[in-house]
This record gives C-alpha cells, sequence and structure tokens, in this order.
C-alpha cells in the first residue's frame, strides 16, 4: 500500500513547541541577547568586544567571593542535612498512628513558604524581641547577626537545616519503607549487628533516593536567595552575599544588565555542569555495581 | 544440632485474642527429632510460616515454651538461637560480592580468616557459584540470589537448625531438584535438624523422613510419607496429598459396613458407630472398575491420560469420585460400576479419622 504524505502532523507538536519557545528559549536568548550588549538609559549599544563582560566577570574577585560563598553555605547544609535527615528517618516509626503523625509533623516546614520562612528566622533571631536572639543574649552568648558575620551564617545554615532537612528525612524514610521485612530477618539470622544492617542493608537501599536527595538540596541551596535576603540581606557587608542576591544586586540595584546578563548565563552554567557530574556520578555508580 | 520441643505453643497476631479463630497457630506439642528432616507442608496461610518465625525467633509466641536439648529459649532472641533460616524470596546483600555474602554469617561470629575462606568455597562448590565468587551480588538473576540465600543458610556448621521457608519458589525446575538433592546430601553428612517449609508435595514427601501437615493452625499429622498416602489422620491430608486427592463420600458406618446412599460397602475393620459427620474415604489408587452389579453406581464424567497412568473421573450424586487405571488400560464408554479395595477405605468423623475397634475376620 502506498503511503500518503501528509505533514499536517506537525500542527499537533506547535502548541508544545510555542510553550517552549514562550517559557524557555525566548527569555533565555533575551539574556544572552543583553550579555553582548551595553546597556545604557534605556538603549542597547552592541559591544565591540563581544565577550567583554564575561572577561570582566572571571576577573572580578566580587563574583569569585560570591561563588565561594555560596560553595561553602551549599557543602555545610548538605553534610548536615544529609546524615541528619538519614538519621531522623532510622528514627521514626514504621507504621501505626505515630508515623503517621510524625510525617505530618516532618512536612509542615516544607509547605511554609520562603519568605515566611524568612521573616519567622528574622524574627526569630533578633537580639531585642525574638525567643531565640533574646535567650541567647540573656545567658551571655555574644550573638547579632546583623553585625557578627559568624553569627549571620550560623542562622541561616540553622535556618535551612530547619526548613529542609525533612525533605532529606521523607525521601529516606521512602527508601527505608521499600525494604522487605525478610532483609532485617535475615540480618537477624546472620547476626549481623546494627551497623552492619545500616551499612549493608539500610544504606544500600536508601542510595537511589538519598542521590536524588543530594540533587535537589544542592540545586535548591546552590540558588537561595529569599530567606537570606529576608534575613541578613547578604550582610553584614557582604558575608552572606549568595550568588543569587549578588546577581539581583548587579541587575535591579545597579541596572547593570550587560554584565548581570554575564553573570546570569555563568551561574546557569556553574549549575547545570554540577547537576551534570552528580548525575553522570549516579549513573555510574549504578552500572559498576551491576558488574 | 539439637532436639527441639514446642510445649504448649500458640500464637496470635492480634494483641488481645479471645477465642480460638484469633490464633494463626493453635495451641501445639511436638518434638522436633533431632537430626532429622522435616517436611512442614499444608496449604498457604495455614500458619508455617508462623511457626517456623516462633522456632527462629522473629516471632515472640503468645502462649507457650520453645525448648531446645531441653534448655527453654522462649525469651533469647534470633542471633542467641543460633538457627539457620533461608527465606521464600531471595535475601543478598547487595553492595557485597558473593563471597562476602557467603562468609557474612560466619565473620559475624568471629570466626577465622582460613576456616571462613574453607567454608565459603566448600558451599560455593556445593549450589555451583565457584566462578562468581568475586563478583557483586547486584544484578545477578533471582535463582542466583536464592542459591546465595541458601548457601549463607548452610555455611554455619555448628547451627541448632537449618529452617527453610519455601525456598526454591523462585528456582527453576532443574536446578530445584539438583538444590534439593543437595540439601538432602547435606542432611545425610552433617545430621542437622532440618525443617522445610512447602505447600508442594512433591518437595515434602521426596526431601524429608517426615512429614508435618498443618491445616488451619493445627498439625493434623505427623508420618513418614507412606503413612500419609494409606492413612490419612485428618480429611485435609487425604484431599491434599496425592494426585488427585482422596474421595471423600458422606455416608453412614455401622460396624464394618459403610451405606453410601443406598449401596453397602464393606470396610477392612469394625468402626463401630461412629457419630458426626461421617464420611469414608479412599484414594484413587484403590478405586477399580467393576463389571456387572458390585460395586457404587457411577456417572463417568471423562478420562484424562496423563502418560503414567490414566485418570477416570466419575460422579457419585454429586460427589466426585475419581480412580486411577494402569497406563493401558481400556476404560469402557459405559462404565457405571467402581469398587473400593476395602483394607484402603478410612473412615472419617467430623473430618478426623476413625480408628477401627478390631480387624474383621475377612480383612486379617
Amino acid at each position: 500500500m502506498d503511503k500518503t504524505v501528509n505533514q499536517k502532523a506537525w500542527f499537533l507538536v506547535l502548541p508544545v513547541l510555542i510553550l517552549v519557545a514562550f517559557s524557555a528559549v525566548i527569555p533565555l536568548m533575551t539574556v544572552v541577547n543583553y550579555s553582548i550588549q551595553d546597556a545604557f538609559a534605556g538603549e542597547f549599544y552592541p559591544l565591540d568586544d563581544k565577550l567583554m563582560w564575561f572577561r570582566e566577570l572571571l576577573e572580578d574577585d566580587r563574583m569569585w567571593n560570591a561563588l565561594r560563598r555560596q560553595a561553602i553555605f551549599s557543602a555545610t547544609i548538605l553534610a548536615i542535612e544529609i546524615p541528619l535527615g538519614v538519621f531522623v528517618a532510622l528514627n521514626m516509626p514504621k507504621r501505626g498512628a505515630w508515623a503517621s503523625l510524625c510525617l505530618v509533623l516532618m512536612s509542615l516546614p516544607l509547605l511554609i513558604p520562603w519568605n515566611v520562612v524568612g521573616t519567622i528566622w528574622q524574627i526569630f533571631g533578633r537580639v531585642d524581641i525574638g525567643l531565640l536572639g533574646y535567650t541567647l543574649d540573656a545567658i551571655g552568648v555574644d550573638y547579632n547577626y546583623t553585625q557578627d558575620a559568624l553569627d549571620a551564617w550560623v542562622t541561616l545554615i540553622v535556618m535551612d537545616v530547619w526548613h529542609w532537612t525533612s525533605l532529606v528525612a521523607l525521601l529516606a524514610y521512602a527508601g527505608l519503607q521499600s525494604i522487605p521485612d525478610a532483609y532485617y530477618q535475615a540480618a537477624k539470622i546472620d547476626q549481623a549487628s546494627r551497623w552492619a544492617v545500616f551499612r549493608y542493608i539500610e544504606l544500600p537501599k536508601m542510595m537511589g533516593v538519598l542521590m536524588i536527595a543530594i540533587l535537589l538540596r544542592f540545586m535548591d541551596s546552590f540558588m537561595i536567595y529569599t530567606e537570606p535576603f529576608v534575613v541578613t540581606g547578604g550582610g553584614p557587608g557582604n558575608a552572606t552575599t549568595f550568588l543569587s542576591i549578588d546577581l539581583v544586586k548587579m541587575a535591579l540595584g545597579q541596572f547593570d544588565l550587560g554584565p548581570a546578563a554575564a553573570f546570569s548565563i555563568m551561574y546557569f552554567l556553574v549549575i547545570l555542569l554540577i547537576s551534570w557530574v552528580f548525575y553522570t556520578v549516579m549513573v555510574n555508580l549504578d552500572k559498576r555495581e551491576g558488574k | 544440632m539439637a532436639k527441639i520441643t514446642l510445649d504448649n505453643l500458640a500464637h496470635s497476631y492480634l494483641p488481645n485474642p479471645g477465642g480460638e479463630d484469633d490464633y494463626a497457630l493453635k495451641e501445639l506439642n511436638h518434638v522436633w527429632g533431632d537430626g532429622e528432616a522435616y517436611a512442614l507442608l499444608g496449604a498457604s496461610g495455614c500458619g508455617k510460616s508462623t511457626l517456623l518465625n516462633i522456632i527462629s525467633g522473629l516471632l515472640h509466641p503468645s502462649r507457650g515454651r520453645i525448648l531446645f536439648n531441653d534448655q527453654d529459649v522462649t525469651g533469647q532472641v534470633t542471633a542467641e538461637r543460633n538457627i539457620a533460616q533461608v527465606f521464600q524470596f531471595p535475601v543478598v546483600y547487595d553492595t557485597m560480592s558473593v563471597r562476602d555474602n557467603l562468609a557474612f554469617p560466619l565473620r559475624n561470629r568471629g570466626a577465622k580468616p582460613a576456616y571462613v575462606a574453607e567454608r565459603v568455597q566448600t558451599i560455593a562448590k556445593m549450589i555451583g557459584m565457584e566462578a562468581e565468587l568475586g563478583r557483586k551480588a547486584r544484578g545477578l538473576t533471582a535463582d542466583a540470589k536464592q542459591k546465595i540465600s541458601l548457601g549463607r543458610g548452610m555455611v554455619r556448621e555448628d547451627v541448632h537448625a537449618l529452617l527453610f521457608d519455601e525456598p526454591l519458589t523462585v528456582i527453576d525446575p532443574h536446578m530445584k531438584w539438583e538444590l534439593r538433592t543437595q540439601l538432602k546430601a547435606l542432611h545425610h553428612e552433617f545430621g542437622h535438624t532440618m525443617i522445610y517449609v512447602t505447600h508442594d508435595q512433591t518437595e515434602a514427601l521426596t526431601f524429608a523422613d517426615k512429614v508435618v501437615v498443618m491445616h488451619d493452625g493445627r498439625v493434623v499429622q505427623v508420618g513418614t510419607p507412606e503413612e500419609l498416602f494409606e492413612r490419612p489422620e485428618h480429611t485435609f491430608v487425604g484431599y491434599f496429598i496425592g494426585s488427585p486427592g482422596m474421595n471423600l463420600l458422606d455416608a453412614r458406618v455401622e460396624g464394618a459396613t459403610a451405606i453410601v446412599g443406598g449401596t453397602e460397602i464393606p470396610l477392612g475393620a469394625d468402626y463401630g458407630r461412629p457419630g458426626g459427620r461421617v464420611q469414608i474415604g479412599v484414594r484413587p489408587e484403590f478405586v477399580a472398575m467393576a463389571e456387572g452389579q458390585d460395586g457404587l453406581a457411577v456417572r463417568l464424567k471423562r478420562v484424562e491420560d496423563v502418560g503414567r497412568h490414566k485418570i477416570i473421573r466419575c460422579d457419585f450424586e454429586g460427589q466426585a469420585v475419581n480412580a486411577i487405571a494402569p497406563e493401558g488400560a481400556e476404560v469402557p464408554a459405559d462404565l457405571s460400576r467402581v469398587v473400593f479395595d476395602r483394607a484402603a477405605v478410612n473412615v472419617y468423623s467430623d473430618d478426623w479419622r476413625v480408628a477401627p475397634k478390631s480387624k474383621t475376620e475377612e480383612a486379617a
């Protein structure tokens, strides 16, 4: 039978193409376009040296410092939230009414909007009226997150841990729940220690969800903006100015659209690169163990 | 190796069991002889696994005691009991190599490396996985994983008992036979007390010296395969063991005669006048085609040729009567009567076998 040629099927794809174009491709291209022009008084002027903003950015200490702070922040919260989340999940009841209660309590922080979390901690930590700040001050701890860089860091990290450890715990809990009872029974028969049960049964079975948890928490923390903006505003000085805060300062505060666009693209590429590394490691881990 | 005594044991999964129906395992007294191989046979959900898990300590019984060699171990946890158990579905430690998997129970008990290496080699040879010892356990096929599970169960030599909970479910038929042979060989060599849970009668009858049949949370009969075949103590044993199972017919029994729907059937012994719901049971192997006016009038439904023999399926007033005829036998299309071998007819009252009062003269 001869096949008739009918290209009308392309029209069926059109809605998706339009949607993706408007939601992703066009905005991104606009940014790319900004990055090779100079904006001044509402007009755009093409650059002679097309990559000037990128070159300047790479030589700019301000960007490198923000990136360094960002990396330290992400690494710190990952180092705390992942083990803590796993620990919490291990100690949650497996079934019954308490399990449901725990799940509800655990998910509460996850339901609070970012800026509200920021506001809560901003007030909570205040030395004059905040419960935490006032108490610490009263017992003689020299704490003031608006003036001391270390205090600001500690506040932000504790806040993030409070906000997001639940996510890791819930994912790890789901991983643990999928382990059949027979594994624990066999471990008892084999006289495995508690540590061996964790190391050889629970951890391997949780590995998949933990990788997802690490990836999610990394991406999220690397792009963090609202909470530090509300709590410290990037201060004291530039102590908690992370990449996104710096970017907004540059783009909206100083209206340097060209350099900010170059900054955005670099920022995007860094996240893409690290996520790709994570993904590759995950896939390879799977393959290697399959051998 | 140990003698395992179950003393007034009962278990319920409910926190406050009331009547007998609440018990997954009804009160039970039983002694598993030291060094014997038992098969625990029964339909799914009859309490086999519950019993096994109580012996290994994974479950704590609601009532009663468990004794190993007359020492009460009811309060001991699994690790202290020194039991090996293999489960229905494979359990392997994915991130370990096959070798480490097999060595795991020994290392946990602090065995010397040289001894561990030697045992692992022996077991690997037994389960046919010497070539895969260095491989990660993850990604192996289900039956390879189950072989590792079996191997881990057998690697310790000093266990009190070896418990198998339907271990060959996921293994393909050819390997099943081979592994069962290996288990039997292992039993002969080391004389472990073994309990093998299964719902497959062939597996039970070929593996064990003694078969324990469970039904509805109760042990209904313990016996050799011959005893189970010839004198089922409970109608469930009759129906569950044998293919097809025992024929059961509602009857009235008076002494050495059973009356089934007006037909008198001679029995091999005097049974008195048993009360309750009375049935006679006879295995298809002891039902023969009859000519003339002898025996029970039946309606022939169909004949199944299964190769080694023929199964003749008949019907007597709505109750199935099956007979087995040898391979070459001709089954007449107008077959209308069958006779029972009187010595092989058992009498049941409310599902339990009635012991004969005395052998009749004819049978003796």
